[in-house]
């Protein structure tokens, strides 16, 4: 039987089967099963989420789990209303700080991560351990320190207390080590060093085109690592109306916790929340490269 | 470019050029060296001192002023003797055992599926496992929450209707299984990717011959597959082992909706406890440096084990 998946292969599929009488197309009907499963395990968190946000409070404890519910449209608006609009601030807020923070660790990332595969210099050995050092740091644990340096420049409590940190990616910086001593030819640089072009120059026009997909990988990367980060925004913001979307709903969970009332808020909130970003998983799959984090290994 | 100059003037500029080219790959690391000494390096110094620092009463007779004075290791023998710490790293460690395997083995299992020739639904499988990886953290411990709220849980939901007793996963020692299961569910997809694009890499003609010797499709993937798989999977590991010894967000999100879980339920909770609510900031720091280096030992013991140069060598 043909299948009318597009299978995404890459490498041509075998023609042989290697057994003479075999049918060319068996069915597989085990792997799909599994995957199916798999599926299902991951899609079910998520459909409970967009269907729990259309019950009403009272709906919400009474009717099956997955049974839709009358209150969709008076959820969105307790939301939007909640707080004097906190919710739309806290959405804007994580746009903010996964917006900016990623696009600058992306540059500063690729700026670094070329030097340090494309130039030899003295201390590149330690700039590379030092930064293998901060990928294996749990970042986390730097928190509270951040946060008491934070307070002593007077940050602490501001937009700044967390963009700033998270805008050195050692992670981000690895990878695009990686990549760039993949993607730009030395031969390359080196001819447009001899017509004249200064290291400024060969950089931007002739690394950062062959530089792009790996750039829009760690951006994706550090966007969604900012977008989920909750201790960092938690220990630096203590100004409700600056929270991102994860410290926001954190909060609405633990007041609601003696008020069921705000149930049906945290179960909105949290479906509003994370459309945005399957959304942009799905439609920018195609330009994730993960083959880098596997393919700057040594088997 | 042309090259139109007389002799004086190029050598002028060769020498410029030189300098630049030796100034250039520090212009390009100035950034990153900036931001990495201010936010990594400077801050686990100053955890450092602090750990080493401490108020004690100074001065005599019941009216002694508290001042911060160097304690030597005081604060490390209070982390290390510290009963609620010690349990922390236990509860962490059930958990780890449960979370770190039933990932990988998960994505290791998936992506080898995703690899088979002519599977159904792989497309639709692999979209679908990689979308919790798009699911903040505290999101999905609260989507969850919520599914194991004997409330609003559909399994009990269910074994109500049929009349049977609620089904209770959010105490005891079920709990771990409970809150690992977050964690896998948030991980899986993002490990079986990378897994996945690193099978993808391997050329098809490795298993032709095994093909035609008459391999099944089971040999191929334990005997081929996986070796040569083997670092993606030492590295997917290792960010496991990492995020597993960082676990704050989920079971503090769990909080409320359970008496199981302690204020100081993992280290990290802990060392939050010690800094925000006690105010003990030089014990916090204390435990910081302890958590932080005991990742990064666990993470080279592991990269020492697994005797691969995981990270390419320069």
């Amino acid at each position: 039987m043909a299948t009318t998946t597009v299978s995404p292969a890459t490498r041509p599929l075998p023609t042989a089967t290697g057994r003479p009488g075999a049918p060319a197309h068996p069915r597989r009907i085990v792997p799909t099963l599994v995957l199916l499963i798999g599926a299902l395990y991951c899609l079910v968190p998520v459909a409970w989420v967009v269907i729990a946000s259309t019950k009403s409070n009272s709906e919400l404890f009474t009717t099956f789990t997955f049974a839709p519910g009358s209150g969709l449209w008076d959820n969105l608006r307790d939301l939007f209303s909640y707080g004097g609009g906190q919710f739309a601030q806290w959405a804007l807020n994580s746009l903010i700080f996964a917006g900016f923070g990623s696009v600058a660790c992306t540059l500063i990332s690729t700026m670094a991560g070329f030097a340090l595969a494309k130039y030899t210099f003295p201390g590149r050995q330690i700039v590379f351990y030092a930064i293998l050092g901060g990928v294996l740091l749990p970042g986390i644990t730097l928190a509270i320190p951040q946060y008491l340096l934070m307070s002593e420049i007077g940050l602490a409590g501001t937009y700044w207390s967390v963009l700033l940190p998270s805008l050195i990616s050692p992670f981000g910086i690895y990878l695009a080590r990686v990549y760039a001593g993949a993607a730009v030819p030395s031969e390359t640089m080196e001819a447009a060093r001899i017509d004249g072009a200064g290291d400024a120059r060969v950089f931007t026009a002739i690394a950062l085109p062959m530089l792009v997909p790996g750039m829009v990988t760690i951006f994706l990367l550090q966007f969604v690592s900012i977008w989920n980060n909750f201790l960092l925004p938690f220990i630096m913001l203590s100004d409700e109306r600056m929270y991102p979307l994860t410290v926001g709903l954190y909060t609405l969970l633990s007041k609601g916790s003696g008020t069921p009332s705000l149930y049906s808020l945290a179960i909105i909130g949290a479906a509003v929340a994370i459309i945005p970003l399957v959304v942009m998983m799905l439609v920018l799959q195609r330009y994730w490269r993960l083959d880098l984090i596997s393919g700057g290994l040594k088997g | 470019m042309s090259a139109e100059t007389t002799a004086a003037p190029l050598e002028r500029r060769t020498r410029r050029r030189q300098r630049a080219r030796w100034v250039a790959p520090y212009t390009f690391l100035l950034p990153a060296g900036i931001l990495f000494i201010a936010f990594l390096a400077i801050p686990m110094v100053y955890a450092l001192y602090l750990s080493f620092r401490g108020l004690r009463v100074t001065g005599d007779g019941p009216f002694g002023i508290q001042e911060e004075t160097w304690v030597g290791l005081s604060n490390y023998v209070a982390t290390f003797t510290d009963p609620e710490f010690l349990a922390g790293f236990g509860r962490l460690a059930i958990y780890g055992v449960i979370a770190v395997p039933v990932t990988l083995g998960l994505a290791l299992t998936f992506a080898l599926l995703l690899d088979l020739p002519r599977v159904r639904g792989a497309r639709f499988a692999r979209t679908a496992i990689f979308i919790p990886y798009a699911v903040p953290g505290v999101v999905a411990s609260l989507l969850w929450g919520f599914l194991y709220l004997p409330s609003t849980s559909p399994a009990n939901w269910l074994l109500g209707q049929l009349g049977l007793p609620e089904l209770v996963v959010l105490e005891g020692g079920i709990l771990f299984g409970s809150v690992a299961n977050i964690a896998i569910w948030s991980g899986v997809g993002f490990n079986m990717i990378i897994i996945y694009t690193s099978l993808r890499g391997i050329p098809g003609d490795v298993y032709e011959a095994a093909r035609i010797d008459g391999a099944s499709e089971w040999d191929i993937a334990y005997r081929i597959k996986i070796p040569l798989v083997g670092p993606a999977l030492v590295l997917t590991g290792l960010f496991a082992l990492i995020g597993t010894l960082q676990v704050y967000g989920e079971p503090t999100t769990l909080r409320p909706m359970t008496n199981a879980i302690s204020q100081t339920w993992v280290p990290l909770m802990k060392i939050y406890r010690d800094a925000f609510v006690r105010d003990d900031l030089s014990l916090a720091a204390a435990s910081s440096v302890v958590l932080a280096l005991g990742t990064l030992v666990l993470s080279v013991l592991l990269l020492r084990i697994t005797q691969k140069r995981t990270f390419g060598e320069s």
